[in-house]
């Protein structure tokens, strides 16, 4: 995940408590998930971004997860997202940040 | 997801975009803090 | 041709020729916007990215660059052996069917044939042996001994390298503007040399006139300016200066990536609407775009693939019977209230578009849309672009009941294509495939091909909208007009 990005994420957690944050991640591709989730949960797996070190332990979910679809309502659901789930592979994503939330 | 958590919506040009995602959960009744969209290219 | 659904008059504007030109710069890498800050916060890099770095020959027989000049068809990029970088085309040649390989010296040498204002200055011994060779145009290039460019490099410029060699020096324009420092000045040049290499190369091609063309429109990934108007632009009427097109004026337009496709279309309304007869639609080479992903690159042990850049230049004209063109009446545009979802994203862009020609997503033969070349930016976790494009497509089909689920893969393997063009931004988005459209078109391969292209517009920090523009290509009927 960017730097930039990462600070952001930080001075919110700052401003609101992790506890009060959901991470809601729109990924394309499962080998980002895994550095995106590890990185606002345990921190930056790359050592070198502002969550260094820093475990911010913040749930982490793909918008495409059955636990956020269940959510939105149907027509923004149809409208904005049946097309992605179509074309993102969600099963490989789930397991991955299953387990990142497994581990708060 | 716990009711009342506020949203950080991280999103990919290549996936789904975060103006997207801030939508739908903004649709679903949460807060949206920040949203983003990363690209890659 | 794409048959002529009832009620809809075809308007037409011919494409006469496509030209796409790759500068391999592989000392130009550390100045691309990555390597240049990894570099300078950690200087030890600078001697591992050296090491992975290619040569002329290695860059020339790279099966993408191949098939981005024309040599290879993208169909059979995917039956080649991998890795591409590693498995070299034997025999590979840098002249192409519509394009070329231009090697670091010539880019040197037309930098400093292309410089009005005394920025590059080439070292006169390296000059001699290496650059000279190469055509200037009208202008002498400012020459300097090796203890005069080191002193200049002293003094701020930015050295210009040939493997170890100091081969010159890159001077800011201005001592106190920051849009006029060396690294911006570097990049702007860089558009404009790669551009006008194209559109020399393209009017050679057809045996054209360059005093036959009236406007020159060009999208480059650069921002030509000064502290009072940072993106002042109009870097067109420079590259057509230094292409001699004497008669024509010009203008950029500027979108992100999808600049070149609205640049056709506006090229193309300036044809159809009488105002300009002949127009060339150009884009330069992105300077920033150098090593965006060298880290992955390194860390893979591949060699620095993104040490190339990028460019082409079309030619418009009014439509003549037979010939290959633009589908005026097919442009499409993503409007504000669209969103930016994938899906409505493909709506705008394509299903809306084709629905007003009459024609569903399944009567395109083939999409040309962004063509980033997956072996450099699926190492780095960027995944592959192309693909992703093609399945959101596939995927609209499917939900349109067009096709089946089960039949997704097959409209991805028919209808579209591995992507093999540099990460250069602009230069992948669409008209990277008009080369070989043309081609498939006139041999009667394929009736139509639909080009797309997006823009990231979110990245300048204006608006979080996503944006994009579309149309068709096909025949014209060889009895009318």
């Amino acid at each position: 995940m960017n730097f930039e990005n990462q600070g952001v994420i930080k001075r919110l957690a700052d401003q609101y408590g992790p506890e009060n944050l959901t991470v809601v991640l729109g990924n394309g591709e499962a080998n980002g998930v895994e550095v995106f989730a590890e990185t606002v949960t345990e921190g930056d797996p790359s050592y070198a971004g502002p969550l260094a070190g820093v475990a911010l332990k913040i749930p982490v979910y793909h918008v495409l997860e059955q636990e956020v679809m269940n959510e939105v309502p149907e027509n923004l659901r149809d409208e904005k997202l049946q097309l992605s789930s179509l074309v993102i592979d969600i099963e490989p994503m789930h397991q991955l940040l299953q387990t990142a939330r497994d581990k708060i | 997801m716990h009711k009342g958590t506020k949203i950080i919506a991280i999103g990919e040009r290549d996936g789904v975009p975060g103006a997207v995602i801030a939508e739908c959960l903004e649709g679903a009744g949460y807060e949206v803090v920040f949203q983003v969209t990363e690209c890659f290219v | 041709m794409s048959e002529n659904k009832e009620g809809i008059k075809p308007v037409r504007v011919g494409i006469e020729g496509v030209f796409y030109s790759l500068s391999h710069v592989p000392d130009l890498v550390r100045y691309g916007s990555k390597p240049l800050r990894e570099l300078r916060a950690n200087p030890l890099l600078g001697e591992q990215l050296t090491k992975h770095l290619r040569g002329f020959a290695a860059a020339t027989a790279y099966a993408p660059h191949q098939v981005y000049i024309g040599n290879i068809a993208p169909d059979k990029l995917g039956e080649l052996p991998k890795p591409w970088f590693v498995k070299l085309i034997e025999g590979a040649n840098p002249q192409g069917r519509f394009g070329a390989l231009v090697n670091q010296d010539q880019f040197y040498a037309s930098m400093a044939g292309a410089d009005q204002f005394d920025l590059v200055t080439l070292e006169e011994k390296w000059f001699h042996e290496r650059g000279a060779r190469y055509p200037l145009g009208h202008r002498q290039p400012r020459l300097g001994s090796a203890p005069e460019i080191g002193n200049l490099c002293d003094k701020g410029a930015l050295p210009l390298y040939s493997g170890d060699r100091l081969a010159g020096a890159f001077q800011a324009g201005h001592e106190e503007d920051a849009n006029l420092v060396a690294e911006v000045l570097l990049e702007n040049l860089a558009a404009k040399v790669t551009a006008a290499h194209s559109l020399r190369a393209l009017l050679d091609n057809l045996n054209a006139n360059a005093g036959e063309i009236d406007f020159v429109i060009s999208s480059s990934e650069e921002a030509v300016g000064d502290r009072y108007n940072r993106g002042g632009g109009n870097l067109a009427k420079a590259i057509a200066e230094d292409v001699g097109c004497v008669n024509a004026s010009g203008c950029d337009t500027k979108a992100f990536c999808a600049g070149p496709m609205y640049a056709m279309v506006h090229g193309a309304s300036l044809i159809q609407s009488g105002v300009a007869k002949k127009v060339a639609v150009v884009a330069g080479g992105s300077l920033a775009k150098l090593g965006m992903k060298f880290e992955s690159h390194l860390k893979t042990n591949m060699p620095v693939l993104e040490d190339v850049l990028g460019s082409f230049a079309v030619l418009l004209g009014p439509a003549k019977p037979g010939q290959v063109c633009m589908r005026l009446d097919s442009a499409a545009f993503h409007p504000v209230r669209g969103g930016s979802s994938p899906q409505a994203m493909a709506e705008y862009l394509a299903e809306k578009p084709l629905a007003k020609l009459g024609m569903k997503l399944t009567d395109v033969d083939r999409y040309g849309v962004e063509l980033h070349n997956p072996e450099i930016t699926v190492p780095s976790g960027s995944g592959d672009v192309p693909r992703t494009n093609y399945l959101t497509l596939a995927a609209l089909a499917v939900m349109r009941g067009q096709i089946q689920k089960s039949q997704m893969e097959d409209f991805v393997r028919s209808r579209g294509m591995l992507g093999y063009a540099p990460t250069q931004g602009h230069i992948p988005s669409a008209i990277v495939y008009l080369g070989h459209a043309l081609d498939a078109l006139q041999s009667g391969a394929i009736r139509n091909a639909l080009l797309m292209a997006k823009g990231s517009l979110f990245l300048g920090r204006m608006t979080h909208l996503s944006d994009g523009c579309s149309f068709l290509v096909d025949r014209n009927e060889v009895s009318g007009g």
